[in-house]
């Protein structure tokens, strides 16, 4: 008899390739996924970056400007007409401009801003009226997206005589890009030439504060609770399957229940950080509760034993080695919480959050918005000016995100235990 | 040691919560806070702005919330809590007025403060469209007359532009427009379908005597994909049109405004959407534009009286003001002086003023 049954490694021999190429093809598809992904990824940085970047840049003109006394003679000083040494400094430019919608025309190469600029200036130092200064001061928004090349010459905005003008002083070399300190020191503006989100930013980190400082420590202490001192009963399993379907939440209901409970009831002022960070909290605490169980959970009951053998009561036993040990979770958790809350834009629509608002806010109490608002009522905006300014704020976003989220990453490398 | 910090931290964080963040009423509100149409806030934005800037108040903080949002939160009360100013983009319906009353707030200043022109615009890479309104009503209701000449309606059967008269070109019909939640959808379909609607003798007569009928004929919009309602951002229609030149749009005129170099107005029944033909009433499809304010909160609410003087300057909504800049059609001379005085005076609007 010959072998009457094939030996097991022959078996195994015949469909080892097959097995082989399964493993391959699994694990090309998997690369495929990773490059796809990036490909997305990388596709919304070009666009927005591509988009973006020209914001970093506002147009000036340099225009000699005269402090005339006779202007700031019958008037005080903050309420003089600065808009007229702008204006004069432009006609003595162009002397030949005569007729007086050629001479608006001519007036509305500068931005509005010019003409604060100027008032802020001399506020600071009287010592400039009767002075003569040459000065570089924003131009106007359609000149500067011509200059930047986002404007059609022949399309309409632009008058065929401010072409005109506007190709004679850069061949003189009074145009130029400079740094756009504006974006990013002044509050929101109808005028996109002086629109900054400065606002956006301190109203994102007082709101921030207000969310870290009640979600965090009200999450890791209810951890604490549910994971050490609560008995295993059927009312514990509920408030369990509630926080996690609570982590589900759409944002927006959390906004509908600040509306109804911190402004109805509470009468708390309507579009204060407090506000915000009040209703943000409740959005973030049940991800708090769940990274920081578990944490909690990820430390090993022989810590735990070791304490209280050593003689530790119950509470030395968590606050002096289960939650140090415990801290790097609860951290990335919160990180990530804290960074999702940053990119929150509707639950902030209820509560009023959503609206201009020009002054930098100070305090809790002043009305503020926050980043991802100041983008989402930039790009309904109908002037050309703001697509590149929704892009670079949407970049300041972007990177904030990128650098919360690598900090958790980094904190949970640095301070990782593998048991 | 550890119990000693978290005490003192329970506390610090107390107090510091009890100083941040008042519970009751916030008594010192130092700015003028306003709601309502998206539609008016760009205009109401750059008088806010300017006030703040020129004047030691503060900026008014403004919301766009919508014409009906805002109603709703303007009527819920009077005190410190409930906005000082509503912008709306159509007049107070007699409900809402009502709604006010019952709730304590029976004094309101109505102000006019221009009009607004509704565009349907394309590319300009593509042809430019004359229409008149019958054929965009045409174009775009769910249920037109039968094109067979019977008194009665069908579903509507247009495909392309051609179909409805033979001079326009033989394009699909593709329009994008606002949706049913916006104050522009409900303007053009007042003043371009319903006007549309009623060139029909019978279907004009409907409107007395069936009027829900009159309303299912001339008010809904179709469905199969001719009209695509594009959102609420106006942005994203115009990008839409720049690379799709066989689509057209509808938007503000401040919208055709900003981009004239890239899209352009449709010409209704000869008319071109230019500024002047908007201002004198020939261009048939423009709608005024309103704020409302509470003449209680004047003089407790710091700012209002001088704000409502800022708006209704010369050079603020005048001809050569910087409102019509951003697209304002300004009203005729003799309306805004009217105007101007009503303001001046805080002149209350009566029940009996509005239809």
């Amino acid at each position: 008899m010959n072998n009457p049954k094939p030996k097991t490694i022959e078996i195994v021999k015949r469909g080892l390739a097959r097995r082989y190429r399964a493993e391959r093809r699994f694990r090309r598809m998997g690369l495929g996924a990773i490059l796809l992904s990036l490909a997305f990824l990388g596709f919304l940085f070009v666009s927005i970056v591509g988009n973006g970047y020209t914001a970093l840049l506002q147009t000036e003109l340099q225009l000699e400007i005269y402090f005339a006394p006779q202007i700031f003679a019958d008037t005080e000083v903050g309420n003089a007409d600065y808009s007229r040494l702008v204006k004069e400094a432009l006609y003595a430019l162009f002397p030949q401009v005569t007729g007086r919608s050629e001479r608006r025309s001519l007036a509305g190469l500068a931005s509005s801003g010019a003409a604060f600029e100027l008032r802020r200036m001399v506020l600071a130092d009287r010592s400039l009226i009767g002075q003569r200064q040459r000065l570089w001061l924003p131009a106007d928004d359609d000149v500067d997206m011509l200059v930047k090349g986002h404007l059609e010459r022949a399309g309409g905005r632009l008058s065929e005589t401010q072409l005109a003008w506007i190709d004679q002083l850069q061949a003189q070399g009074q145009v130029a890009k400079h740094f756009n300190r504006t974006f990013f020191t002044a509050g929101d503006s109808r005028e996109p030439e002086l629109a900054g989100i400065w606002g956006a930013v301190c109203g994102s980190f007082y709101t921030l504060l207000v969310t870290l400082a009640l979600s965090f420590p009200l999450g890791v202490a209810t951890a604490v609770y549910l994971e050490e001192f609560a008995p295993r009963n059927p009312w514990t399993d509920l408030i369990e399957v509630n926080i996690n379907n609570l982590a589900a939440v759409p944002s927006i209901v959390f906004g509908l229940l600040g509306l109804a409970v911190f402004l109805g009831v509470f009468g708390m002022p309507r579009s204060a950080p407090v506000v915000g960070g009040l209703v943000l909290a409740l959005m973030t605490l049940p991800t708090i509760i769940i990274a920081s169980r578990a944490a909690l959970q990820s430390v090993p009951p022989s810590i735990r034993d070791a304490a209280l053998g050593v003689g530790a009561s119950k509470m030395q036993m968590i606050m002096h080695h289960v939650l140090p040990l415990a801290l790097p979770g609860i951290l990335t958790g919160t990180i990530i919480g804290m960074a999702r809350a940053l990119g929150e834009t509707a639950p902030l629509l209820m509560i009023g959050m959503v609206a201009f608002i020009v002054d930098i806010p100070n305090s809790f109490t002043d009305p503020a918005a926050v980043l991802p608002v100041q983008i989402y009522l930039w790009a309904d905006s109908p002037e050309r000016a703001f697509v590149e300014r929704t892009s670079a704020a949407t970049l300041v976003l972007l990177a904030f995100l990128i650098v919360m989220n690598g900090l958790a990453v980094v904190l949970r490398r640095r301070f990782e235990r593998r048991w | 040691m550890l119990k000693k910090t978290l005490q003192w931290t329970l506390a610090a964080t107390l107090i510091w919560a009890g100083a941040a963040a008042p519970a009751g009423a916030d008594a010192a509100r130092d700015y003028v806070s306003i709601v309502g149409s998206s539609t008016v806030y760009p205009f109401s934005t750059v008088v806010a702005e300017q006030f703040g800037k020129s004047s030691a108040f503060k900026t008014p903080k403004i919301e766009s919330t919508g014409t009906g949002g805002g109603f709703k939160l303007f009527c819920s009360g009077v005190g410190v809590a409930h906005p000082d100013v509503t912008n709306a983009s159509r007049r107070v319906k007699i409900s809402e007025y009502d709604n006010c009353a019952a709730n304590g707030v029976s004094e309101i200043v109505e102000v006019k403060i221009g009009y607004d022109g509704i565009v349907i615009a394309n590319s300009k890479k593509a042809p430019l469209a004359k229409l008149t309104r019958k054929e965009i009503f045409l174009a775009l209701a769910k249920q037109v007359p039968d094109p067979a000449g019977a008194q009665k309606v069908v579903a509507n059967p247009y495909k392309t532009w051609k179909e409805i008269n033979p001079i326009l070109p033989a394009e699909k019909i593709e329009v994008l427009g606002p949706p049913p939640t916006s104050g522009t959808r409900d303007a053009f379909v007042e003043l371009v379908m319903e006007h549309g609607a009623e060139s029909y003798d019978w279907i004009k007569a409907l409107k007395k005597s069936d009027e829900k009928q009159f309303k299912a004929i001339a008010q809904t919009v179709r469905e199969d994909g001719a009209y695509i309602e594009a959102g609420e951002n106006d942005n994203l229609i115009v990008q839409k049109l720049e690379a799709n030149p066989k689509a057209m749009g509808i938007f503000g005129f401040s919208f055709l405004d900003q981009n004239a170099d890239k899209i352009q107005g449709a010409e209704v029944e000869g008319v071109a959407p230019a500024f002047e033909a908007i201002a004198d009433g020939q261009y048939p499809v423009s709608r005024p534009l309103y704020f409302y304010v509470k003449k209680a909160h004047v003089g407790t609410i710091p700012g209002i009286r001088e704000f409502l003087k800022e708006f209704a300057s010369e050079k603020a909504w005048g001809p050569d003001g910087y409102l019509a800049d951003k697209g304002l059609i300004p009203m005729p001379d003799a309306e805004r002086k009217q105007m101007g005085a009503d303001v001046e005076q805080l002149k209350t609007l009566a029940k009996d003023q509005l239809k």
